[in-house]
C-alpha cells in the first residue's frame, strides 16, 4: 500500500501544501490552521460526514464534499471558505438550530458548547426558518449523567465513542428523519442500562447540552476530551 | 450440466408443448393474484379434468402481462388470445370456446397500440412461461447466454459486449453498465461480490417486482454472467419483505437453479462457481441507496456514507462489489445471445434498449409496458395507454418519482431518453410515471405528496435532509392550506437548493425536485394559494372594521 502513504501536494485556498496520501482535507487543513467547522467529526472517533458543516469545494465538480471523510489527492484544488459554502453553512446551522430547542441562556451548556462557539465563529445572528419545537423528554434516571434530546443534534458522538473507544454499545439511533433519535440500550432509561459503563465518555464527546453531568447549573458544563487524541495517537501505531 | 443437457430440457419442454392443442397461461403475478386469479387457475384446472381434456390442454400460471388494470388476464396459446377481466365462473365457457370463434365478450384486440408500441427485450417470457418452472426458461433459450460466456469469452470479452450494447443503469440515474463492469473487474481483490437491487421503494412502482415475480432466472442469469465478468464468485439479491410472492419464486428459483448447477461451484464444468443469496429489506426507501443497502446487508443500519469511495472500490466489508438493478440484471443475457449490436439498434444515440414503465394516474391503461427508449411521452400516454378516462385534460405526467419532476403538455412530444428528460427537470428514475389530469392541484397533488415521502424516508443522518425535508414539508403544507406568503415561497425556493446542494445521498440530494418542477412549469398553482391567503386576510381585516 505505498501508494497510499505517499506525499500528496494540493492547494488548500490557494495555498500549496503537502500531505500525507491517505490524509483528509480535514486533517491537512488543519495542519495548516485553516478553520473548516465541524459538529460531528471528532478526532479519534469514526468519521461519520453527516453534519455537512465541513463542505469544501473542489475545483472540476460541482458537487461539494464533507472534508472530514474526503481523501485528499494529487493536484486536489480545495476552496474551504467561498462565499457559496459560506452561505450554505450558515444555512445548515440554522437547520439544526430550528430543528429543537437550543436557548442558549438555561443551557448547562453555556459557553461551553460547541454549537454556539459555531454559530458565532460562522456570525450566525437569526434563524429564518420556523422553530419546530418537538416533544423531547429528558432521561435523568442515570445516577451520574442526564440527557436531554431538546439540546441533541444527532452527531451521532456519543454512539462513536462508546462502541468504538468504550466498547460497550450503549448508545443507538432510533426512528428516521426528523423523528430519529439516541436512544440506549432497547430504548429504555439510562438508568436501566445493562451495558453503560458508567465511564462518562459520551458526555465528554457531546458538543453541546444534550449530555451532562448531573448537579452542573447552567453554563457550569465543561467538557474534557484529552482521552480521545491519546486514543487515536494509540490506534494509529498499533496499525 | 453441459450445453447438450440443456438443449435436451428445452427440446422436451418444447415437444411437450407441441403436444398440446391449446395452452392456457393465466396470469400469476401479485396483481391478478388479488383479483381471484388463483380461483380462476382452479376453475379452469377443474375444467379441464371434467371436460376430459387433459392431454389436449394445459393450464400454466404465468407472469404479469401488462394490462394490469384490467386482470386477471388469460392468454391461449397458440392462437394468441388474450382475454381480459376473466373471472372464475366463465372458465367453463372458455374451454368450450377453445376450438371455435374466442369469446368476444372477453377478447381483446391484440392489435390495438398498447401491444402494437411495445419492444418486449426485459419482459419477453412474461406472460408466457411459468416463473416456477426452470424447464420453461430453458425453452426459451434460459441459460444459454451463461452457459456462452463461460465456455466461449473471457470476462473481459463479455464486459465489452455489454459495453458495446450501451445499457445503462435502471434503476435510476442511468449509468453506464459496462463501465461500472469494468471498474469492479480491474479492481484487484481476491473476494469480489455481485449485488442485485430489489429494493424498488418508489411509491407506485412495480417494474422490478414484476420482473421477479414473472421471470426469476432471468435475473439470476443476468447476476451469474456479471459474477464471470467482474470475478466475483458470491452474489445477494436485496428485496424488500414487502414482496412476499418474488421472494417465494426467487428462492425456487435459485434452488432449482443449484439443483441443474446453473448456480453453484464449477458451473457448466467449469473452474467459475457462484453463489446467491436472498437478503430481505425492511422496506426503507433510502436502503435502496446503495451504501445504505450494503451497509444493510452486512447487518447493520441501513444509513448511506458518503461516496466516494464507490462500491466499485469499497463495497460489502470492504470488498469491490458490482451493484445493478433488476432491470439491469434482466437485459443481461438477451443482450449476450442476441449480441451488442442489436440491442444498440434499439433505442436512440445515448440510450439504448428499452425501458418498463409502470403507468398510473389518470389514464385508461394503468399497468406495466416496456417501450424503446425515444418514444414520446405522447406516444405513451395516448397510444398506448389510451388517453386519459372522458371528461379529464391532461396536465402533466410526473416520472422518476419522489427524484423526478413533471412533464407539462407543450414537452409532450419530446423523446423519452435518460437526457431529455433530464433536461425538462425530471429523471427516468426507476420507471414510475404518473398521469395528472386538470383537476389536481400540483402543489398538494405532487409536490407535498413527494416532499412528504421524502421527509419520512429520510434516515435522519445528514441535517439538510433531516431537518431541510420537515420544513419544506411544512412551508408546502402552509401554501396548501392558503395561509403562506411570498416570503414563505421564497424561503421554500432557497431550500431547495441547499437541500439539493448539501445532502448527503441521492435521497435528500434529489427531494427538492418535484418542488422545483413544479414551480417551473405550474406556478400558477402556487400563486393560487399565495393570492387566496391575501384574499382571507384581505376579509379578516375587513370584518374586523
Ligand atoms: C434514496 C435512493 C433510493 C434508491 N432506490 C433504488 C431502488 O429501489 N432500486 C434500485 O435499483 N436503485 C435504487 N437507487 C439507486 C442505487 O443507489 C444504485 O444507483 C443502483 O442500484 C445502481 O444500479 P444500476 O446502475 O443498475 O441502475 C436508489 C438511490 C437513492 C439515492
Ligand atoms: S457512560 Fe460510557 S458506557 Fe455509559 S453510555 Fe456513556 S460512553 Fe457508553
Ligand atoms: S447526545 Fe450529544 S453526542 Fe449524542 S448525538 Fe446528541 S448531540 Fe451528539
Ligand atoms: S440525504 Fe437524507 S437519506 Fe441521505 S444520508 Fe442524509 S439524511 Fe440520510
Ligand atoms: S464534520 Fe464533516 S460532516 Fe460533520
Amino acid at each position: 500500500m505505498a501508494s497510499r502513504t505517499k506525499v500528496k501536494t494540493l492547494t488548500i485556498d490557494g495555498k500549496r501544501v503537502g500531505a500525507r496520501g491517505d490524509a483528509t482535507i480535514l486533517e491537512v487543513a488543519r495542519e495548516h490552521d485553516v478553520y473548516i467547522p465541524t459538529l460531528c467529526f471528532l478526532e479519534g472517533l469514526r468519521p461519520n460526514g453527516g453534519c455537512r458543516m465541513c463542505i469544501v469545494e473542489i475545483e472540476g465538480s460541482n458537487k461539494l464534499q464533507p472534508s472530514c471523510v474526503t481523501q485528499v489527492y494529487e493536484g486536489m484544488e480545495v476552496h474551504t471558505d467561498s462565499e457559496r459554502i459560506q452561505n450554505y453553512r450558515k444555512k445548515i446551522l440554522q437547520l439544526i438550530f430550528s430543528e429543537r430547542n437550543h436557548v442558549c441562556s438555561v443551557c448547562v451548556s453555556n459557553g461551553n458548547c460547541e454549537l454556539q462557539d459555531t454559530a458565532q465563529k460562522l456570525g450566525m445572528d437569526h434563524v429564518e426558518y420556523p422553530y419546530l419545537y418537538p416533544h423531547m423528554e429528558v432521561d435523568a434516571t442515570h445516577d451520574r449523567f442526564a440527557v436531554d434530546h431538546n439540546r441533541c443534534i444527532m452527531c451521532t458522538r456519543c454512539v462513536r465513542v462508546c462502541e468504538g473507544v468504550e466498547g460497550a454499545y450503549t448508545w443507538d439511533i432510533a426512528n428516521r428523519g426528523i423523528n430519529a433519535k439516541v436512544i440506549t440500550d432497547l430504548n429504555q432509561d439510562w438508568g436501566d442500562s445493562e451495558t453503560c459503563t458508567s465511564c462518562g465518555k459520551c458526555v465528554q464527546v457531546c458538543p453541546t447540552g444534550a449530555l451532562f453531568e448531573k448537579g452542573k447549573a447552567v453554563a457550569e458544563m465543561k467538557k474534557t476530551r484529552q482521552f480521545l487524541p491519546y486514543l487515536s495517537v494509540m490506534r494509529e501505531e498499533e496499525e | 450440466m453441459t450445453r447438450e443437457e440443456l438443449q435436451e430440457i428445452a427440446e422436451n419442454e418444447l415437444e411437450a408443448r407441441e403436444e398440446l392443442d391449446h395452452l392456457i397461461f393465466v396470469c400469476n403475478a401479485a396483481s391478478c393474484q388479488s383479483s381471484q386469479g388463483l380461483q380462476l387457475i382452479e376453475s379452469l384446472k377443474s375444467g379441464i379434468e371434467e371436460k376430459e381434456l387433459g392431454d389436449t390442454v394445459e393450464v400454466k400460471g404465468a407472469g404479469c402481462m401488462g394490462l394490469c388494470a384490467a386482470g386477471p388476464l388469460v392468454l391461449i396459446e397458440p392462437d394468441g388470445i388474450l382475454y381480459t377481466q376473466v373471472k372464475p365462473e366463465d372458465a367453463g365457457e372458455i374451454l368450450n370456446h377453445l376450438e371455435s370463434e374466442a369469446v368476444e365478450r372477453l377478447k381483446t384486440d391484440l392489435e390495438m397500440p398498447f401491444f402494437g408500441k411495445q419492444v418486449k427485450i426485459v419482459l419477453e417470457n412474461s406472460g408466457k412461461i411459468d416463473p416456477e418452472k426452470i424447464e420453461d426458461y430453458i425453452a426459451m433459450e434460459g441459460y444459454t447466454a451463461l452457459n456462452r460466456v463461460i465456455t466461449e469469452m473471457s470476462p473481459g470479452e463479455v464486459i465489452d459486449v455489454i459495453s458495446d450494447s450501451g445499457l445503462r443503469g435502471r434503476g435510476g440515474a442511468g449509468y453506464p453498465t459496462g463501465l461500472k463492469w469494468s471498474t469492479v473487474g480491474i479492481a484487484e481483490d481476491v473476494q469480489k461480490y455481485v449485488v442485485c437491487n430489489a429494493d424498488e421503494g418508489d411509491p407506485g412502482a412495480f417494474m422490478d417486482r414484476s420482473v421477479l415475480e414473472s421471470d426469476p432466472h432471468r435475473v439470476l442469469e443476468g447476476m451469474a454472467i456479471a459474477g464471470y465478468a467482474v470475478g466475483a464468485d458470491k452474489g445477494y439479491i436485496y428485496v424488500r419483505a414487502e414482496y412476499p410472492l418474488a421472494i417465494e419464486r426467487l428462492r425456487e428459483a435459485i434452488k432449482r437453479a443449484r439443483r441443474l448447477n446453473l448456480l453453484g461451484n464449477n458451473i457448466f464444468g467449469s473452474q467459475f462457481s457462484f453463489n446467491l443469496e436472498i437478503r430481505l429489506g425492511a422496506g426503507a426507501f433510502v436502503c435502496g441507496e446503495e451504501t445504505a443497502l450494503l451497509a444493510s446487508i452486512e447487518g447493520r443500519q441501513g444509513r448511506p456514507r458518503p461516496r466516494p469511495p464507490y462500491p466499485a472500490e469499497y463495497g460489502l466489508w470492504g470488498h469491490p462489489t458490482l451493484i445493478n438493478n433488476v432491470e439491469t440484471f434482466a437485459n443481461v443475457a438477451p443482450i449476450i445471445r442476441n449480441g451488442a449490436e442489436w440491442f444498440a439498434s434499439i433505442g436512440t444515440e445515448n440510450s439504448k434498449g428499452t425501458k418498463v414503465f409502470a403507468m398510473a394516474g389518470s389514464i385508461n391503461n394503468t399497468g406495466l409496458i416496456e417501450v424503446p427508449m425515444g418514444i414520446t411521452l405522447r406516444d405513451i400516454i395516448y397510444d398506448l395507454g389510451g388517453g386519459l378516462p372522458e371528461d379529464l385534460k391532461f396536465k402533466a405526467v410526473q416520472t422518476g418519482g419522489p427524484s423526478g419532476g413533471c412533464v407539462p403538455e407543450e414537452h409532450l412530444d419530446m423523446p423519452v431518453d435518460y437526457e431529455s428528460l433530464k433536461e425538462v427537470g425530471t429523471m427516468m428514475g426507476s420507471g414510475g410515471m404518473i398521469v395528472v389530469d386538470a383537476s389536481s392541484d400540483m402543489v398538494s397533488d405532487v409536490a407535498k405528496y413527494f416532499v412528504e415521502f421524502c421527509k419520512s424516508e429520510s434516515c435522519g443522518k445528514c441535517v439538510p435532509c433531516r431537518v431541510g425535508t420537515a420544513q419544506m414539508y411544512d412551508l408546502l403544507d402552509k401554501i396548501s392550506k392558503d395561509e403562506a406568503t411570498q416570503r414563505d415561497l421564497d424561503l421554500l425556493v432557497d431550500l431547495c437548493d441547499v437541500v439539493r446542494n448539501t445532502s448527503l445521498c441521492g435521497l435528500g440530494q434529489a427531494a427538492p425536485q418535484p418542488v422545483l418542477s413544479t414551480l417551473e412549469y405550474f406556478k400558477e398553482d402556487y400563486d393560487a394559494h399565495l393570492q387566496k391567503a391575501t384574499d382571507k386576510l384581505t376579509h379578516a381585516v375587513q370584518r374586523e372594521e
